[in-house]
């Protein structure tokens, strides 16, 4: 396995070739907000919050989906990069209905967790109350669009994990949305499995199990990560 | 925060004793989660109390009119009517520290939810006329009921706030991480999930 | 050669029937034409009414080329009552052509004005004069010519340095090297190759692309054709937005006439290349203009950017190498081929090489198409071609580069059009779009339209395009209708960096140029659009107006 060296922060780490960068911040003990990335699925680079600056300039670099190269420079935490981590986060509350109080996901969401990282003690962006709507259609469990960060999660996991691909994003810009099938109810997508893996990886309370009430839902996000290695290296948690 | 000397220290004192800290507490549109969070700092209110005086608050003072030279005030909940538009623009000219205090003041939380129905009038309607069992009418009483803004909003969006205090309610411990290095004139660091999750 | 008159005039009409003359009539105008020719044979002996692409002039369309042995003669905004005189008009010999001639005489266009005396025609070279629907008319004009020659004579290597030496830089607005694109592609470890080309021109008040897809589509196809052979590519895909019907139309027509006549399929010209070409229509995404969202939708996917690296260089259509260059680059290659890279390198500047292509529109009066050497300064563009302002008020300001690219203070206009003069002011060549503003622009409001512009078209995918934009829009509603603090104006700026900063894609991260470029040029007028000051009493607490307005994004 060839392997390659970076300085991360200014600490020499070392990773194996094809590793990202994110991976490579991980070896170096640097610890960077997530939000659409989840180990076991395809990077996508849409939440920029893994956004680090490289020594030698040029545009900010999506640690996820960037292969980490042999003499790379990167800083994970310069002054500039806090602060857009924390307008990033401020747009995702912004920009949906997210009222902590009441949800599902209290207290174990990833949403809040980031909030906190960041250090948002409120939103600079006016909320903006978009109208949106809940699918309470599927048997047994509910999607709840006011929630949805449009992280692609449950796409992904979806398409690339249980290979039914019942979700996919409708519409663009603000308005995007996430559909089940071709934008119907999910309860009627013949497609889906009822495999709850979508549940599982969801960083938010937008997707939940039924009987989960307030704070009563606790993700499973390392998931696909275990279902990959036991497909890939037949490696199973219990061996 | 070196302004947030008392307002008393300044002026030429006859006590003995340094000069109490002025504290106002407000409550907006909340469900008073916040306050009785703020009641739950047990025996931490004797020691408020040695140094602050409560000048103003919905449930330690019964005094109707926000009193001038204030040092310190919380304000729970969020600006949903003029009512609370007005106390919330004087309460930032006679106060010098002002704090949202909780999820409804830092974020309109519940009460901001009406947002998602457009306007007062289709909030009134659905509330008093479709949801009504019986004697469905919509209330007007102008002077006595205050009339609804056309949408809730956070309390920084309304005034000047110096500091943010999330939490639904913001649980004692955290309110007195908050409030304590202030009474010290420290300002408080509020960081890591213990201070400042919402929810 | 001067633009639009042929080497060899034979007596013809050329009427212009692209998209622009056509919604000023032009369809009738040449149904006219040919009834009055079939009503009076004799008199239309030995004239060719022959449809053509733009005649540059789109403003004063329809517009119609008279040409003869005496030179040719450009007519505008010709209503079908005049088709006799133009038929008459058109025959030198004719006994009524003076009558004719005098009649048409207030519609004549002066061919010495600068708008087309200052043209260098490169890629527009047979624009106007070749029949967009005949491909052996393209032939008569020279298309395929150097295809054929390339084919026979040159390697592919051969074939890049020539590209490399010309200079040429992409004419979709980022100027990537074209000859480097092509050899990252043609060096990629060996397997399939594709070309695409980038039709899917979305910037408002840009049409170049449009124009020389309906008026010359051969010369595209053979540009594709030789950078297919230059990169070892044996499939193309010509990705066209489904706005440009007539684009498509012709384009098809051509790809069809092609094939037919061998010049695309196996074996071209006896050689061992084979090339396929497709069109794929696009479904009125903007963002499918970028490379990768443009790449995914031809694989039939969500149009939506991912990260680059990779780039498409390098992994492409179904992973596969893949060289994406525009119509306009595409274009210019015959003519680099056939004259040299070092004659193409001689036009323009260090830095840009050769001719652009420009929209020109907008407060200006003459509105069409010019196509110019590189460095010729924005004025002479502007007010010498363009002629400046209707009401003969002065230049505010000329947009380029569309949502992703700023305004140009009247003040600059004597700056050269290349692409790092303008990245210098703060807006960006784009792919050629020129928008002249007059006095009474308000930039605020010109900026509020550009930023809605970004919130309809963004995909949705990264959080700072999606929610920055409208947050963008939002604080511009504020100076639009002047209600803005003083402090909103830092926070246009702090968010305007934010988003360029962290979006994923060209879309997001030049979205905020058009603030930006007006607040650096025009920062008074957002400061006019503030609140009235008197209306703040007491400071504290002005942040609320008697109608319970908010203060919006507060710190």
């Amino acid at each position: 396995m060839s392997v390659v060296t970076l300085r991360v922060n200014g600490q020499e780490v070392a990773v194996p070739a094809g590793a990202s960068l994110l991976e490579a911040a991980r070896a170096a003990g640097v610890e960077l907000p997530t939000l659409c990335h989840l180990e076991g699925l395809t990077p996508v680079g849409a939440c920029r919050l893994c956004l680090v600056a490289s020594e030698t300039g040029g545009r900010l670099l999506p640690a996820c989906a960037t292969e980490a190269a042999e003499g790379m420079a990167i800083r994970t935490d310069t002054e500039e990069l806090q602060r857009y981590r924390r307008m990033t986060v401020e747009l995702f509350f912004a920009e949906g209905n997210h009222v902590c109080a009441f949800c599902v996901a209290n207290g174990d969401c990833e949403l809040q967790d980031v909030a906190v990282a960041v250090g948002m003690d409120h939103s600079r962006f006016p909320y903006r109350y978009p109208h949106r709507h809940v699918d309470a259609s599927h048997p047994l469990f509910a999607l709840d669009h006011h929630r949805c960060i449009l992280c692609t999660r449950c796409v992904r996991v979806c398409d690339e994990i249980e290979g039914a691909h019942v979700w996919d994003v409708a519409q663009r810009g603000s308005e995007c949305t996430i559909i089940a099938g071709l934008d119907e109810p999910w309860g009627a997508v013949e497609a889906c499995t009822s495999c709850g893996k979508c549940v599982d990886v969801c960083p938010t309370g937008a997707l939940f199990r039924k009987e989960d009430t307030t704070a009563e839902k606790h993700p499973h996000a390392e998931r696909p990560e275990q279902l990959r290695r036991a497909r890939e290296q037949q490696q199973w948690r219990n061996q | 925060m070196s302004d947030l000397e008392p307002a008393g220290a300044a002026a030429p004192s006859t006590a003995e004793a340094p000069a109490k800290l002025r504290l106002a507490t407000v409550w907006l549109a909340g469900c008073s989660g916040c306050h009785m969070s703020f009641l739950d700092l047990d025996e931490f209110l004797f020691d408020l109390a040695e140094r602050a005086e409560v000048v103003f608050s919905p449930v330690a003072s019964d005094l109707k009119t926000f009193p001038e030279n204030v040092d310190l005030c919380l304000v729970e909940g969020a600006v949903a009517n003029v009512d609370n538009l007005e106390l919330a623009l004087t309460l930032r000219q006679r106060s010098r520290m002002v704090v949202s205090f909780g999820d409804c003041a830092v974020t309109a939380n519940v009460p901001g939810l009406r947002n998602l129905l457009t306007g007062p009038e289709a909030v009134l309607e659905r509330g008093y006329m479709e949801l009504a069992d019986r004697g469905a009418q919509l209330p007007h009483a102008p002077g006595i009921v205050p009339e609804l803004l056309e949408k809730v909003l956070p309390l920084h969006e309304v005034i000047p706030v110096d500091l943010y205090l999330p939490g639904c309610p913001p649980s004692a411990e955290r309110i007195r991480a908050a409030i304590e290095p202030l009474l010290h004139g420290q300002p408080p660091l509020l960081e890591g999930a213990a201070m400042l999750r919402f929810g | 050669m001067p633009v639009l008159q042929p080497e060899t005039p034979s007596r013809q009409l050329r009427c212009c029937g692209a998209s622009g003359c056509r919604s000023a009539g032009g369809e009738a105008l040449l149904a006219a034409l040919r009834t009055a020719r079939d009503a009076d044979a004799g008199a239309a002996a030995g004239l060719t009414i022959k449809p053509v692409g733009c005649l540059r002039l789109c403003g004063r369309g329809p517009l119609v080329a008279c040409d003869g042995p005496e030179g040719t003669r450009l007519y505008g905004a010709v209503p079908p009552e005049h088709a006799a005189d133009l038929l008459a008009a058109a025959r030198e010999d004719g006994p009524d052509a003076g009558v004719a001639r005098a009649a048409l005489e207030p519609h004549r266009l002066d061919l010495d004005e600068p708008f087309f005396r200052l043209q260098r025609p490169v890629v527009l070279e047979t624009c106007g004069q070749v029949d967009p629907e005949s491909i052996d008319d393209a032939f008569a004009h020279g298309a395929y010519d150097q295809l054929r020659r390339v084919l026979a004579e040159l390697t592919p290597k051969q074939v890049r340095d020539e590209v490399r030496r010309s200079g040429l830089r992409g004419r979709g607005g980022a100027g990537y090297p074209t000859g480097l694109k092509w050899d990252t592609v043609a060096l990629q470890p060996p397997g399939p190759r594709t070309v695409v080309c980038n039709a899917d021109e979305g910037d408002p008040g840009a049409f170049m692309d449009r124009s020389v897809l309906e008026s010359d589509p051969h010369r595209l196809i053979e540009g594709m054709a030789i950078a297919a052979y230059a990169v070892g590519a044996d499939h193309g895909y010509v990705y066209v937005r489904a706005e440009y019907p007539l684009a498509i139309e012709r384009l098809r027509l051509a790809l069809q006439q092609a094939r037919r006549k061998g010049v695309l399929g196996r074996g071209i010209f006896d050689s061992e290349f084979s090339l396929a070409i497709e069109v794929r229509v696009g479904a009125g995404a903007y963002v499918c203009g970028e490379e990768t969202a443009l790449l995914l939708s031809i694989q039939g996917q969500r149009g939506m950017p991912r990260p680059r690296p990779p780039y498409p260089a390098q992994s492409g259509l179904w992973g596969a190498p893949t060289l994406i260059n525009n119509v306009e680059t595409f274009s210019a290659v015959p003519a680099i081929l056939r004259e040299g890279g070092d004659w193409y390198a001689a036009m323009g500047t260090e830095g840009s090489r050769g001719t652009k292509v420009f929209a020109l529109s907008g407060a200006v009066r003459h509105t069409g198409l010019v196509e110019v050497p590189m460095g010729m300064p924005l004025r002479t563009v502007v007010e010498e071609m363009g002629g400046g302002v209707p009401d003969g008020s002065a230049v505010k300001a000329v947009q380029t580069g569309g949502p992703s690219g700023g305004c140009i203070p009247a003040e600059q206009l004597d700056t050269p059009v290349d692409y790092e003069s303008l990245l210098s002011l703060g807006s960006m060549m784009g792919s050629g779009g020129m928008v002249v503003m007059g006095e009474t622009t308000s930039m605020p409001v010109v900026a509020r339209h550009f930023m809605r512009f970004s919130v309809n078209e963004s995909c949705g995918k990264c959080v700072p395009c999606r929610a920055g934009t409208v947050q963008l829009a939002e604080l511009l509603d504020r100076f639009v209708e002047h209600r803005a603090e003083t402090a909103d104006l830092e926070r246009l700026e702090e968010l305007c960096g934010m988003v360029r900063a962290t979006s994923l894609c060209g879309l997001g991260q030049a979205a905020p140029n058009p603030v930006l470029s007006t607040l650096r040029w025009f920062r008074h007028e957002y400061e006019a659009a503030l609140r009235e000051p008197s209306h703040c009493e007491p400071p504290d607490s002005c942040t609320v107006g008697a109608d319970g307005e908010t203060r919006g994004y507060a710190p």
